[in-house]
């Protein structure tokens, strides 16, 4: 098995069949587990600007990579929105959201990693994920440049070629030899990220799963009975 | 009408001596963990004081409880979309620092140190860090007996419409001791807080509990809540409050602040009242109409329409009878001497206090204080703490019905100790309050003498009436951590596990037998 195979062919349905399962089991199991793992009573400085400027960033790169690789090609095209129109969209969105989420991730790292409170009661889960995370976020802007090269020769080739792969995945009918033509970079990026679903059923990131939208249509009160609903 | 009984409580302030031994009682059995160390579901306060946490009362700063917007009861933090913008950093969360930095002592080193000019000391330790600090600054209890200079104290909210700097005088200061639980509101602000849902009030009893498995950390109750009496657990990540010792209150045994009481100033029991009426009575235009409005909401338990209706709603016939004996009934609504706290920030809170009395003795046999008809007791507005600030604690700042109530103990005082030292009943300060002899005999025995079958009338929760299966939960019902009925989280867990373990300094005392070497010589 080449290395493309295995990273690009296999890796990806590794990853996603744990996050996945680890994530059904973890909810099943272990609902005492499943938090946000807030520090903020422990150290408030700063928070206001580093949570909602990583958070609103990481979350808004996260449609960005859904609408850009996940949604069909044609529905872009019908909207008549062409594919170097498309890539320009990508890399101005990218730059700005990612900038914002470096920063206030910079900034929760930094707090994570010096602050004496928080850093002395953060788990190993809880500093590796957030370096990994920085990390990917900062090879996805590494991207940036070679997509702004490749815009400019007016040529979504590469573009395409991811979405096809993502699709492919997705598919079951996995093509890493699409992987073959891209940047190193977007290999590295796109490893880094597929690593972070790996990782997921086993951090502090699974409170994005229960997000609580719900909030927003229930009733204030909340009262629970112990008799039994005839 | 609809019918709930609620379990509540009445805390007599006249009596308590600030001993803090239900706050001591109640961390012992539930707050002695890593992660609330600093938490105290009871902790008593003195007032004037900022309390615990600081200047909790200061809704301005802390946005805690109801407000009413564009004529709609609504969260002063905002409604459900504002939580949710705000969910990646509560604007209006305390910091631990608000509570205090949680400590110990390194005990050992009073032991282990060296031999030394300078008898050794045990610095404090943080409980977060494991450090060494350099300086305690602040505690759960900081303005005991009214510590620290006046200035800082007199940030306290109650002084709102007084002229405190009068009170910064020592001839004029007063003083009230404020123990403090989770009032288990009607009308929960904790519980409309939280984003997943996790905080609930029990049908059957009014407890209000945190879901400790639906707890997600959102940590939008700890904000929500204006008594600052749900927790984050910066352990678990998840929020803790009292729990009412429901497990206690289940079996009909009061919770462990009340029992351990030495004043005997807690008073337990169940009060019916009518849930139809919760939204009205919160969103009372004028807060100080909520006092009445809140009173109004419960029923009168020897009323045959209202047992009817009870028994219709699922309440047994040993909780209408509870309901019926119960002293909180009597305290709040036959004698209305009890108040909730802060009624304004419209939660419908179900502790209640009577208020203080102040002991001016030596100032009635000065003649320095006017009195009451039998010139032996003081005139309630003539007493050390102003009603004023009793009323922007229990009324919303309405000072009749506090006026009102320390009149009604004041002529039960009067009259008994006419019957006790005098030998002759002397009911004219009863009759200037429109009280009977019979009346006056039992409050004085619910107040004074304080029975505990009196304080304490507590129905059982009738589990077996639920069970199909008596003996299913068995051995499941202790207080654990973790999955359901399971002791915490499982060694093999692929999951996270503690973070570690307690930061209690890490060379522990010695044991007495350790310094000496064991030789056999006898002693």
């Amino acid at each position: 098995m080449s290395l493309t195979n295995l990273f690009f062919g296999v890796y990806p349905y590794i990853a996603l069949t744990v996050f996945v399962i680890g994530s059904w089991i973890r909810y099943d199991n272990e609902q005492y587990t499943w938090k946000t793992d807030s520090s903020q009573l422990l150290s408030k400085q700063g928070m206001m600007l580093a949570s909602n400027l990583f958070h609103v960033g990481i979350i808004m790169i996260f449609f960005g990579h859904f609408a850009g690789l996940v949604l069909p090609h044609g529905l872009w095209l019908g909207l008549g929105i062409s594919d170097l129109a498309h890539q320009w969209i990508a890399i101005i969105a990218g730059v700005i959201f990612g900038i914002m989420c470096l920063v206030g991730g910079a900034m929760l790292w930094y707090r994570r990693m010096y602050n004496p409170r928080v850093r002395v009661n953060s788990r190993r889960s809880d500093v590796f994920i957030i370096t990994w995370l920085m990390a990917t976020l900062i090879l996805g802007l590494l991207t940036v440049p070679f997509s702004v090269g490749h815009a400019v020769k007016g040529d979504p080739a590469v573009m395409l070629a991811l979405a096809e792969w993502v699709k492919s995945i997705l598919l079951l009918n996995p093509q890493p030899e699409l992987m073959t033509k891209v940047d190193p970079i977007f290999r590295a990026h796109i490893f880094f990220g597929m690593t972070v679903f790996l990782v997921f059923p086993f951090t502090r990131l699974v409170h994005i799963l229960t997000a609580p939208f719900s909030y927003l249509t229930r009733a204030y009160q909340i009262v629970r009975t112990k008799r039994r609903l005839a | 009408m609809k019918i709930r009984a609620q379990f509540a409580m009445v805390f007599n302030l006249d009596k308590c001596i600030g001993c803090h031994t239900c706050s001591v009682t109640c961390k012992n059995v539930w707050t002695n963990r890593k992660g609330v160390e600093y938490a105290w579901f009871n902790n008593v306060e003195s007032k004037p004081g900022i309390g615990y946490p600081k200047e909790w009362e200061n809704q301005d700063k802390w946005k805690g409880g109801w407000t009413k917007l564009n004529g709609k009861l609504e969260l002063k933090a905002g409604g459900r979309l504002k939580k949710i913008v705000q969910i990646f950093s509560n604007p209006n969360l305390p910091e631990i620092d608000d509570y205090y930095e949680p400590f110990t002592y390194d005990y050992a080193r009073l032991q282990n140190a060296p031999l030394s000019e300078a008898a050794p000391t045990a610095r404090p330790v943080s409980q977060i860090t494991g450090e060494k600090m350099d300086k305690i600054t602040w505690g759960p209890n900081w303005e005991d007996d009214l510590a620290g200079e006046f200035a800082s104290r007199a940030r306290d909210k109650n002084f709102s419409n007084m002229e405190k700097e009068m009170y910064k005088q020592f001839e004029n200061t007063f003083h009230m001791y404020l123990p403090r639980i989770c009032n288990h509101c009607i009308n929960p602000a904790c519980v409309a807080s939280c984003p997943s849902g996790a905080l609930y009030k029990r049908e059957e009893d009014g407890i209000v509990l945190a879901d400790q498995d639906r707890c997600r950390g959102w940590r939008m109750c700890i904000s929500g809540c204006p008594y600052k009496k749900v927790f984050f657990n910066w352990e678990s990540s998840k929020a803790e409050k009292c729990v009412g010792c429901y497990p206690r209150v289940e079996n009909g045994m009061p919770t462990v602040c009340s029992e351990s009481c030495v004043g005997r100033i807690r008073y337990n029991g169940i009060i019916l009242y009518d849930a139809d009426k919760i939204s009205a009575a919160a969103s009372a235009d004028n807060v100080q109409d909520l006092y009445q409005e809140h009173l109004d909401m419960f029923v009168d338990p020897f009323d045959p329409a209202v047992i009817e209706q009870a028994k219709k709603d699922g309440i047994t016939d040993d909780w209408i009878l509870a309901a019926q004996k119960s002293p909180i009934y009597k305290m709040a609504v036959q004698w209305k001497i009890a108040f909730p706290l802060h009624p304004e920030y419209r939660t419908l809170p179900m502790i209640w206090y009577v208020p203080p009395l102040s002991p001016v003795q030596s100032q009635i046999d000065q003649k320095a204080l006017p009195t009451e008809a039998d010139g032996v007791i003081p005139k309630a507005s003539a007493m050390r703490l102003p009603v004023k600030y009793l009323a922007n604690l229990m009324t919303a700042g309405k000072e009749q019905p506090i006026v009102d109530a320390l009149n009604r103990m004041i002529a039960m005082r009067s009259y008994q100790r006419s019957v006790h030292v005098e030998g002759t009943p002397d009911t004219r300060a009863l009759d200037a309050v429109g009280m009977t002899e019979d009346m006056a005999k039992e409050m004085y025995r619910y107040l004074a003498i304080a029975n505990y079958e009196d304080r304490f009338v507590i129905p059982t929760s009738k589990e077996e009436m639920r069970l199909e299966d008596y003996h299913g939960f068995q051995g499941q019902a202790g207080f654990s951590f973790g999955s359901a009925s399971s002791v915490g989280i499982s060694p093999n867990s692929l999951f996270p596990e503690r973070r570690k373990e307690s930061m209690e300094p890490r060379k522990p005392v010695p044991h007495a037998d350790e310094l000496h070497d064991v030789t056999g010589e006898r002693y």
